[in-house]
């Protein structure tokens, strides 16, 4: 699919966060926005090998949300991808929806596994990933985690197993948007020189712009071509990014948008 | 009597599963694979193992995973740090997921001795039995564990087995029935039933005997499995035998005695006495000082069924 394609899949998919989050009166459009063309460039951008059809396919690459509260971001690329219909996105954290206020596998067709509790998503990204190897399958297993999310501990204590067992079969996506719920990463735990943080434990470290649909391509293809080690793409990115009073404010880490301000959104995006 | 660790059970029947052709079999440890007996894999089939370091929460995850990808994993650390320690990632990400992992917890209970409170799990078989889709296993001696292990690679969903580190007393051999969620009578009885897992079905046994003596009849089943519970079993003993008393080397708040409380209360109100720890943490000590001290020995549970006896007037 042609860059210029892409960039509109991933104006649809913001312009889907946003009226799914403002339908729902509820949910996390801040990390949703600074995810989405990152994702778009996976699903849609040749790199995850995956079936609509047969969303259980036992070969299909994998894909785990470890900061499981940007639902509303997968739910849609799903949707677009053609999982399941369009309509179901704006039943978003209703009783009886398919679709979870967190993730929730066995409610959503295309979902790897469940997530919420933050700090998870990798352990279960490497447990995928070994079992893939032992049985000589080609399978890659994506995981999208929060900079937020690093402050837990269970992410270095993946980061290290995966190290360990040379799983370059991973390729781990850190959303790098600086703001959590409570203020910016740096006011908070600040983590330092990042790039060189998952450098020194091990991996194959890859910088990029995550808005930036030509880089994210490249980013996914030159992870999945080294080969020893795990990979991770440390991607900058802007929380709220294509909503101008949503970018970068940490008010907006889960709050919905009102009737006028998601019409000023949609205009901003401009699908 | 032959007295043997029941962790060498568990250690035995993963050597069995990962003898089979083919199996999914994958053994995680957390830097304690010789206490819990896993290091035998690690030795004769290191291509099942893995030793995860001392990340118990990493190590459940990563079973997840192992089990997302169609393999059936076994976790195994002390009780304290799997089902404590772990325990949201057990909830959100193996119950929640429904997923095949099967959890080891060692060193359960009060026994483990010297090590003291830190080290005694007397809360494991709360933490996980509130868990949907969890199963809950609490094997009496070796024999029994080997069988638990076994069965619970072939159970679908997440399954959690707790034993002690001490040698006790064999009181089942490789031709005694177990089924998982099936209580086991280990003898029969009709004035009062004590239904008992862990070590504390010997302990149980010790006391009918004594009791026996006195002309009481006292009925003892091994509720192996608490969760999910054999309700038919206890409403059983509740309606013949007419007197409850339950034994465990756990917290007295939310494990077997709760179990069969709540089955009871609902089901078949009897007057019912508990044989647990109550409410306190343990210290540093000998086993068999450490049960004597917190009553969970013979002569508490038959002091326990006079009590109940009593009540049934």
């Amino acid at each position: 699919m042609e860059i210029k394609e892409l960039k509109a899949i991933a104006r649809t998919v913001r312009c889907d966060i946003v009226k799914m989050i403002n339908i729902a009166g509820s949910g996390h459009p801040g990390g949703s926005l600074s995810a989405a063309d990152l994702l778009a460039g996976l699903y849609f951008g040749g790199i995850m090998k995956v079936d609509p059809k047969n969303p259980d396919w036992e070969d299909r690459d994998r894909f785990i949300l470890s900061k499981g509260h940007v639902a509303p971001v997968i739910y849609s690329v799903l949707a677009r991808k053609g999982f399941f219909p369009v309509e179901e996105l704006w039943t978003l954290r209703r009783f009886g929806s398919i679709l979870q206020g967190h993730p929730h596998k066995q409610s959503t067709p295309g979902l790897d596994c469940s997530s919420g509790s933050l700090g998870q998503g990798l352990s279960i990204t490497n447990g995928i990933a070994i079992a893939m190897k032992k049985q000589n399958r080609d399978v890659r297993v994506y995981c999208m985690i929060g900079d937020g999310e690093l402050d837990e501990g269970q992410i270095w204590e993946a980061v290290m197993t995966a190290a360990q067992h040379k799983l370059d079969n991973v390729c781990a996506i850190v959303d790098y948007n600086h703001v959590q719920l409570d203020g910016t990463t740096e006011e908070i735990k600040d983590m330092g020189d990042l790039v060189q943080k998952w450098h020194d434990f091990g991996w194959n470290v890859i910088e990029l712009d995550g808005h930036d649909m030509a880089q994210i391509v490249k980013a996914y293809e030159m992870a999945a071509a080294f080969k020893g080690k795990p990979s991770v793409l440390i991607a900058n990115t802007v929380k709220g990014k294509g909503v101008s009073f949503m970018e970068n404010d940490c008010n907006w880490h889960g709050t919905a948008p009102s009737d006028q301000q998601l019409e000023r959104a949609l205009m901003e995006i401009g699908a | 009597m032959k007295r043997v660790p029941m962790r060498d059970g568990y250690g035995k029947a993963l050597l069995e599963l990962c003898a089979q052709p083919d199996n999914k079999i994958m053994v995680l440890d957390a830097d304690v694979a010789k206490s819990t007996r896993t290091v035998w894999i690690r030795d004769q089939y290191p291509e099942h193992f893995m030793d995860m370091g001392i990340s118990e929460q990493d190590m459940v995850g990563t079973a997840a995973g192992l089990a997302l990808g169609g393999m059936i994993p076994f976790c195994s650390t002390y009780a304290v740090f799997l089902a404590g320690r772990a325990w949201d990632q057990i909830r959100t990400t193996v119950c929640y997921n429904n997923l095949g992992v099967k959890l080891g917890g060692a060193h359960a209970g009060i026994s483990v001795g010297p090590d003291g409170a830190t080290h005694q799990a007397l809360e494991d078989v709360a933490l996980t039995r509130v868990l949907p889709h969890m199963t809950v296993i609490v094997p009496c001696d070796a024999e029994e564990t080997r069988k638990a292990t076994l069965a619970m690679a072939k159970r679908p969903g997440p399954c959690y087995v707790r034993f002690g580190r001490e040698a006790v007393p064999v009181v089942t051999d490789e031709n005694t029935e177990f089924e998982i969620g099936k209580a086991r009578e280990v003898r029969d009885g009709s004035d009062v039933t004590v239904i008992a897992n862990g070590a504390m079905v010997y302990e149980a046994v010790m006391a009918a005997e004594k009791l026996a003596g006195e002309n009481i009849s006292v009925r003892v089943l091994d509720m192996h499995t608490v969760k999910p519970l054999d309700t038919e079993a206890v409403v059983r003993a509740a309606r013949e035998t007419g007197a409850i008393v339950t034994a465990e080397e756990h917290q007295l708040a939310g494990g077997l005695g709760s179990a069969v409380a709540e089955c009871l209360a609902t089901l078949f109100p009897t007057p019912m006495e508990m044989v647990a720890v109550n409410d306190t943490f343990g210290q540093s000590g000998a086993p068999q000082e450490l049960m004597d001290h917190y009553g969970l020995n013979a002569e508490n549970i038959a002091a326990k069924i006079r009590q109940a006896m009593e009540r049934k007037r």
